[in-house]
């Protein structure tokens, strides 16, 4: 099912998601970024702004038209409202000499994601696999009753790769209504598909046109144009050929530029490793665990009866990029990586993981 | 989507249940062995060489492997070494306590799969542990067994563990028993030196046996590769190895080891899977 | 009753040798036994004859002021008394003494020394196999220095 909407349209959609009881999570302008926040309406989205991207490097840009998703990937991934960077696992309560473990129900209002990107739905696809066999509570709760609303990229950034993971642009999985911003001079409309009955009945309440031929066409251009405008591009082969280099001397070369702060995973669509907290109150009777985002990238990550398994700044740099890139496809049958290239924007040296696959796959890097 | 296993009994994977803390065995100055039962809900008996997720409220969880079961009452044995928070609170903990329990998790010794194989259990220093259930197992199926092969290792004699199992079980005729102890005064009249230098006197075929190994890394390693040397199946030849692991259920991210989530793809490994990602430093 | 030619057959050190090879090391060897705490090597003492142990339990070790004798490792079947007799000085650098009663060939190191440098071929193998008993006892000691069940908690 195809139709054409007006902003006006669009502006309605979000009302009756939002009316529906869902929160909607959509791009919004947050410290000099186009991030994600909770949007009442439509008027919350960063129209006729776009950003440039590049290795460490991020500026908000101003578009000489009211472009809704003029720009790329947002600076926050998705990931943060599905599987939230703290959350409660238990509370224990020592009365007597007897324990009563409380569980907090994952009870959550039902999500809308507003105008995700179709590498980003993809990066939801890939923690599926993880967080839904075996199931974590919050996780499902909250991807059960999510609704995607997904949006073609039209200006890839400086760092996106999409074309080369085989995500994007043009959404193709896992949404449920997916938009294609267009323009035929003065004249702005949203060209709207919807792929789930949920997604048809929305489209239904909603007032619009059949698409043309010239509509569709138009929709195709776009995605043609930012198809061939990707700002780095990934090699496929590359990670099967660096795959076993554990001792290339491109490890070391990047440990020393690497910080090891944990940004690339913070940033990632798909990163999910987790520790968990312990907390007690002062009496001692009241104890919680909590869980919080881990990164692989902290010294503290691998310890084992005390001292880390991976001390070096190299090897936990390799252990991040092999997970993602290679070892992800035996663990879970898909690349952990989406080509959303955050990690390479938000690295505050600028850390390009194609360059360094490229130089580990190219080169052999000495006897081995 | 998938269930969750734990649906049933409305309890999220990351919810311990009780149990309380039955007796306290002090195996050694570091090392203590407890015997816990179930509170009210009782957890899935576990396999040998599975591991459980030991709380101690407000401290801290930590991965221990069941040392033994109790007689059918769900009771359960843990020997924990105090090396940590959450150990040492662990280790510490009096008859009569509470503390939260996880599991069973992960693949065991699968013993099953060694039937009609000459069995040889290599344990050294704690690694003895998580092998006591597998060496139980087999006593009590000696029949589905060739010859029973127990070579352990220990620092020195002050720190073997479960010394008078060893004594009982190597006064059995079917049973082949030898300690071996890196140090030892020259009261000892047993073996001194590392583990691996008994294999070679190991009483067994080798082309036809199992081996189920734990210990110190580089002492499963050498372990493993001496094993293979005298022609042992590398599939056949199984490592319980250790990783951090915070959730054991593959969520966490921690215990990962080249493409391998110990928790749950182990712990127990076939040398032909570890032999590899071993000899990657940091990996 | 075997002969010395099948009992160097049988033992580890020479398992993979010609029979040829075993023939001419033979009358070098001859059987001995060993009673619990009877002094097999001294430190200090001429390296005359080194023993591959058939069956029971033999320590190896070094005398240290005030501490006596202190036990290095213990030595068992198809394994070998005694490494220092191919080089010279041909002296012993370590003691051993029985621990079990103890069945072992004694060579007499005069005669294979000189049987290796009159046979190369008988020579090579014997050094291999030795080469080979070093590396194996080598890697033992090292991974004895490792401390390997000790508490290492950072």
């Amino acid at each position: 099912m195809a139709m054409m909407l007006s902003l006006d349209a669009v502006a309605a959609l979000v009302d009756h998601l939002r009316n529906d009881g869902r929160k909607v999570i959509g791009p919004v302008l947050r410290n000099a970024t186009i991030s994600l926040d909770e949007i009442d309406g439509v008027d919350d989205l960063p129209a006729g702004w776009t950003e440039h991207q590049d290795g460490g490097s991020y500026r908000l840009e101003r578009l000489d038209r009211p472009e809704l998703f003029g720009h790329a990937t947002p600076a926050l991934p998705w990931k943060s409202w599905l599987y939230p960077p703290r959350t409660m696992l238990m509370r224990a309560n020592r009365d007597n000499g007897s324990v009563t473990i409380e569980k907090p129900t994952p009870g959550a209002e039902p999500f809308a994601f507003f105008g995700i990107r179709s590498c980003d739905v993809h990066a939801l696809d890939i923690l599926d696999r993880v967080f839904l066999d075996p199931a974590d509570p919050t996780y499902t709760a909250r991807r059960e009753k999510l609704f995607v609303v997904a949006a073609t990229c039209a200006r890839p950034g400086g760092t996106c790769f999409c074309v080369s993971m085989g995500t994007g642009p043009a959404p193709s999985i896992g949404y449920d209504i997916a938009l294609t911003e267009l323009w035929a001079g003065d004249r702005h409309e949203f060209l709207a598909r919807a792929a789930t009955d949920r997604g048809r009945a929305l489209l239904g309440r909603l007032e619009g046109r059949a698409p043309t031929e010239a509509d569709l066409a138009a929709a195709d251009h776009l995605v043609g144009n930012a198809t061939q405008n990707m700002g780095r591009q990934l090699d496929p082969t590359h990670p099967t050929a660096a795959a076993e280099r554990y001792e290339h001397p491109q490890w070391e070369a990047v440990a020393r530029r690497c910080l090891a702060c944990a940004n690339c995973t913070m940033v990632c669509p798909t990163c999910f490793c987790s520790t968990t907290e312990d907390t007690t109150d002062l009496s001692g009777a009241v104890s919680e665990r909590w869980r919080r985002w881990d990164s692989c990238f902290a010294l503290d990550f691998s310890f084992l009866a005390g001292a880390p398994v991976r001390s070096s700044t190299k090897s936990r740099y390799r252990q991040w990029l092999l997970h993602k890139l290679v070892t992800w496809h035996d663990q879970f049958g898909t690349s952990g990586c989406v080509g959303c290239g955050r990690c390479i924007t938000w690295c505050p040296v600028g850390i390009d993981l194609t360059a360094e696959m490229t130089a580990l796959a190219l080169d052999p890097g000495g006897p081995s | 989507m998938p269930a969750d296993s734990d649906e049933s009994t409305g309890r999220g994977p990351m919810t311990p249940v009780l149990y309380r803390v039955e007796a306290r065995h002090q195996e050694l100055a570091d090392t203590v062995t407890i015997r816990i039962a179930p509170v009210t809900e009782r957890l899935t008996d576990p396999e040998p060489g599975q591991f459980e997720m030991l709380l101690a409220f407000g401290v801290g969880e930590i991965p221990i492997s069941i040392s033994g079961l109790g007689d059918g009452g769900g009771e359960l044995e843990h020997t924990i070494r105090s090396v940590g928070a959450v150990t040492k609170a662990l280790c510490t903990s009096a008859v009569g306590d509470l503390i939260g329990v996880r599991g069973p998790y992960g693949v065991g010794w699968d013993l099953d799969r060694a039937t009609g194989h000459d069995l040889l259990i290599v344990a050294g220093g704690l690694g003895l542990a998580p092998l006591r259930p597998a060496m139980l197992e087999a006593l009590a199926n000696r029949h589905r067994f060739g010859r029973l092969v127990l070579l352990v290792g220990a620092r020195d004699p002050g720190s073997l563990m479960f010394v008078e199992e060893l004594e009982r079980w190597r006064g059995r005729f079917d049973i082949d028993v030898a300690v071996t102890v890196d140090a030892a005064p020259p009261s000892w009249r047993g073996d001194v030196g590392v583990v691996t230098k008994l294999l070679s006197r190991a009483p067994v075929n080798f082309g036809n046996t199992t081996a189920v190994v734990c210990g110190p890394e580089v002492m499963m390693r050498f372990v493993a590769a001496g094993l293979a040397d005298r022609g042992v199946p590398p599939g056949q030849i199984r490592l319980s190895m250790e990783r951090n692991m915070r959730c054991a259920i593959g969520h966490c991210g921690h215990c990962q080891l080249g493409p391998e989530f110990v928790c749950k793809d182990g712990p127990v490994f076939p040398w032909d899977r570890m032999e590899k990602l071993m000899l990657v430093r940091e990996r | 009753m075997k002969s010395i030619r099948d009992l160097l057959g049988e033992h580890l050190l020479f398992r993979d040798f010609h029979p040829d090879l075993l023939e001419l090391m033979a009358g070098c060897g001859h059987n001995v036994h060993f009673e619990a705490g009877e002094q097999i090597l001294t430190e200090g003492a001429p390296a005359s004859e080194f023993y591959l142990i058939r069956s029971g339990k033999a320590s190896v070790g070094v005398t240290v002021p005030n501490r006596g004798t202190v036990l290095i490792e213990t030595l068992g079947p198809d394994e070998v008394i005694g490494v220092s007799w191919p080089f010279p000085p041909y002296r012993w650098e370590f003691s051993s003494t029985a621990i079990d009663p103890t069945s072992a060939i004694a060579m007499d190191a005069e005669c294979l020394r000189s049987k290796c440098d009159q046979e190369p071929v008988l020579g090579y193998q014997v050094f291999k196999s030795f080469a080979r008993l070093m590396r194996d006892r080598l890697q033992a000691t090292r991974l004895q220095l490792l401390d390997l069940y000790g508490n290492h908690a950072g």
